[in-house]
């Protein structure tokens, strides 16, 4: 299942950074940030559940750019 | 302006005038550093938050890090010196903050620009309720029902005309101004402007599933499909920012050290002292920012500008591959021909141009396939160019692959193909001309054969002559017509090699022959009409599908859709991609040059930290400006 974020990130070095955090994260096929069209599009894995793979994404984004968000 | 970058505004506002307000005090010791550092704190707390909270989570190595060190450490000199000079670390932090602003201004407004461009989404949709308009969601329209579209509107909803006549626009769409004369009956497209007419539309698709829709969705994914050096340069960032912190600790450490071992200098601050100042020079004009923003920006701008010419590009990587095109296939059909036919000539029985009874000839063929739908009958019909009287057409008979019999004013008419004059026990003539060719019998006796062409587009020689002249090496047609129709056409537009008569399956056996023979960084683009040739688009290297109306498949399978069917396109494609990368590459060379020439300067201690901060700021700013160049592509 593929689903489309609208984000706030503010620098593209952050961009490529949390895009490679979020491919990293359990229950995520694949991971995509545009840094230009400010979205995130993320894959998951069969039977992965949505929220809280979104959940651990946030997390580990706040991490790296404390100022991401999604809107 | 958003308010995250008001704010930003703000800041950088009134930090500079009271940096200018301090300079007409005479202050010092603690008042001096303490009214210095409010300064300071008030451009900067944000980059000292973000430094400090990468600390705690384990991210040192970053350009927030970077100002930071650099800032405090200038401070610190200036306070052990007692030089009061602070001026430097406010400078420092912000020339940085300008930067940041000018970079996060540039984005946005391109953003915008580029969006702006695409601004093809229609808001609202018009539904006839108690006879009322009522606008509504164009996503709660549901397929078969009825909407109106005023002049002046986008038709937002693929749909059929049911009432009404109109002209539509389609430069949204295709990026050229060709007016579309629709009435009822006809297919429309959304994303069309209706320009004189209002028009009733029953729609048949969706609103996700409409024209526009897929357009967005293509173009707003592209910039996911990140090129490769767009991936070089995040893969560079990585390595390249501990780099330079640690070269910096070296440049701080080492030399000093050295002296002291070996030369005897002694070991106290003031040995320390300047090479921890060219260590923060250092450091100042390491920061890879100018590299990290422009280069994505170059790809969305490029993307973008291409987008509005007609061209969709479905990511930077097909930007990239574009530039290493060397062989273009075309596909015959709808491509370099318009799909439409045509009559050439008439000919008797014994192949000679009929004079009085081409009229007949044509007549007769004419209210046979009067019935047809199928181009050639249409062809036909447009030749014989009068009314058909269809009380005239008595018992016809449609033999597929064949063509029809019919009783026309009592006569028995065949009229098809080679197979039904065989069946009809008459030897057809073999004609000299290349061509479709359409025999024609009137009780059992040979009356003549109809040429028909298929026309080659206006645009199609230039089309290919362009290509050549843009570094393109060969040029190949497929078609599964006859050879001689094949060769005829060939020769007219200039292409080095032809295949003719394959099915549809050699078209792919072709295209894998052709990448195989071709270098390994030499691309193989094909370009179809997207009818039946889906296969053919997702295996070449390249696949460039033209004229995308109405073909899901073709989209899916394409990695350049062209949304009218000038082939000139594929030439202008090219030009784009190369005069994007050739912006990536500029500031590529150009960010790295320039800071690797700072950086060696600064070792020596030639450039001062004035120069390091223009080094970064105008560096960065230059590459932000030369990647909005890649927008503007009208021209090219």
């Amino acid at each position: 299942m593929k689903k489309s974020f609208k984000i706030e990130v503010d620098c593209a070095n952050c961009a490529n950074l949390v895009e490679e955090a979020a491919k990293k994260v359990e229950g995520v096929k694949d991971a995509n940030i545009s840094f230009m069209t400010q979205k995130m599009k993320v894959e998951f894995e069969e039977g992965a559940d949505p929220e809280t793979v979104m959940a651990e994404i946030i997390k580990k984004a706040k991490k790296i750019e404390p100022d991401f968000e999604i809107l | 302006m958003n308010n995250k970058q008001r704010k930003m505004l703000t800041r950088i506002i009134i930090a500079i005038v009271m940096t200018i307000a301090l300079q007409f005090f005479e202050l010092t010791g603690w008042l001096r550093l303490s009214l210095y550092l409010v300064v300071y704190l008030i451009i900067g707390y944000d980059i000292l938050k973000k430094a400090w909270k990468g600390i705690l989570n384990g991210r040192v190595f970053d350009e927030n890090f970077l100002m930071v060190v650099a800032t405090i450490g200038a401070f610190a000199l200036a306070i052990y010196e007692k030089s009061g000079d602070y001026l430097e670390a406010i400078a420092v932090m912000l020339f940085y903050q300008i930067g940041e602003f000018f970079q996060s201004y540039a984005v946005g407004k391109s953003r915008k620009d580029i969006a702006a461009l695409m601004d093809i989404r229609p808001d609202y949709a018009n539904i006839e309720k108690d006879g009322k308009l009522e606008k509504v969601d164009p996503d709660e329209v549901e397929i078969g029902d009825i909407i109106v579209v005023k002049p002046g509107e986008k038709v937002p909803i693929d749909g059929v005309v049911v009432s009404g006549s109109s002209t539509l626009n389609t430069s949204a769409l295709t990026g050229e101004s060709l007016p579309k004369e629709v009435s009822k009956g006809d297919e429309v497209i959304s994303g069309c402007l209706n320009e004189t007419g209002l028009l009733k539309i029953r729609t048949t698709k969706d609103f996700s599933e409409s024209t526009v829709s897929k357009i967005l969705e293509m173009v707003e994914d592209s910039s996911t499909r990140k090129a490769k050096s767009e991936n070089f340069i995040s893969r560079f960032a990585r390595v390249y920012t501990p780099a330079v912190c640690y070269g910096a600790l070296a440049l701080a450490l080492l030399p000093p050290l050295f002296m002291v071992i070996f030369m005897g200098s002694p070991l106290s601050f003031s040995t320390f002292e300047t090479w921890i100042y060219r260590a923060l020079v250092f450091l100042v004009i390491s920061c890879p920012c100018a590299l990290v923003i422009s280069i994505p920006l170059t790809f969305f701008a490029g993307i973008g500008g291409a987008s509005r010419e007609g061209i969709l590009l479905k990511g930077g990587n097909i930007l990239e591959a574009l530039t290493k095109v060397k062989t273009v296939v075309f596909d015959k059909t709808g491509t370099l021909t318009k799909g439409v036919f045509e009559v050439n000539a008439c000919h008797d029985g014994d192949d000679h141009d009929l004079t009085k009874e081409r009229e007949k000839l044509l007549e007769y063929a004419a209210i046979a396939e009067s019935v047809s739908s199928h181009p050639i009958a249409s062809a036909i019909r447009n030749a014989f160019g009068k009314e058909i009287d269809n009380n005239r057409l008595k018992d016809i008979k449609e033999l597929s692959g064949k063509g029809i019999i019919a009783v026309i004013d009592g006569k028995e008419i065949a009229v098809g193909n080679d197979k039904l004059m065989q069946q009809q026990g008459i030897q057809p003539c073999r004609c000299h001309l290349p061509g479709t060719i359409v025999h024609v019998s009137v009780n059992g006796n040979y009356a003549g054969h109809i040429v028909l062409g298929d026309i080659v587009k206006e645009d199609a020689q230039q089309a290919i002559s362009e290509l050549k002249a843009g570094e393109i090496e060969k040029t190949v047609m497929l078609t599964g017509d006859a050879r001689k129709v094949a060769e005829n056409i060939a020769a007219s537009l200039g292409v080095d090699e032809i295949y003719s008569e394959l099915l549809p399956g050699d078209k792919v056996k072709h295209i894998e022959r052709l990448i195989k023979a071709s270098p390994k960084d030499a691309k193989v683009a094909y370009a179809g009409d997207g009818i039946n040739d889906a296969p053919v688009l997702g295996r070449a290297d390249l696949g460039i599908a033209m004229g995308m109306i109405g073909s899901d498949a073709a989209i899916e399978a394409a990695d350049i859709v062209l949304m009218d069917d000038n082939p000139r396109k594929i030439a202008k494609a090219i030009r784009i991609s190369k005069k994007c990368m050739r912006i990536v590459w500029e500031n590529i060379i150009m960010a790295i040059g320039i800071k690797g020439i700072c950086l060696v300067l600064s070792i020596f201690g030639i450039v001062n930290m004035w120069l390091a901060i223009f080094a970064d700021v105008g560096v960065m700013i230059l590459a932000v400006l030369n990647a909005i160049r890649a927008m503007y592509v009208r021209k090219i």
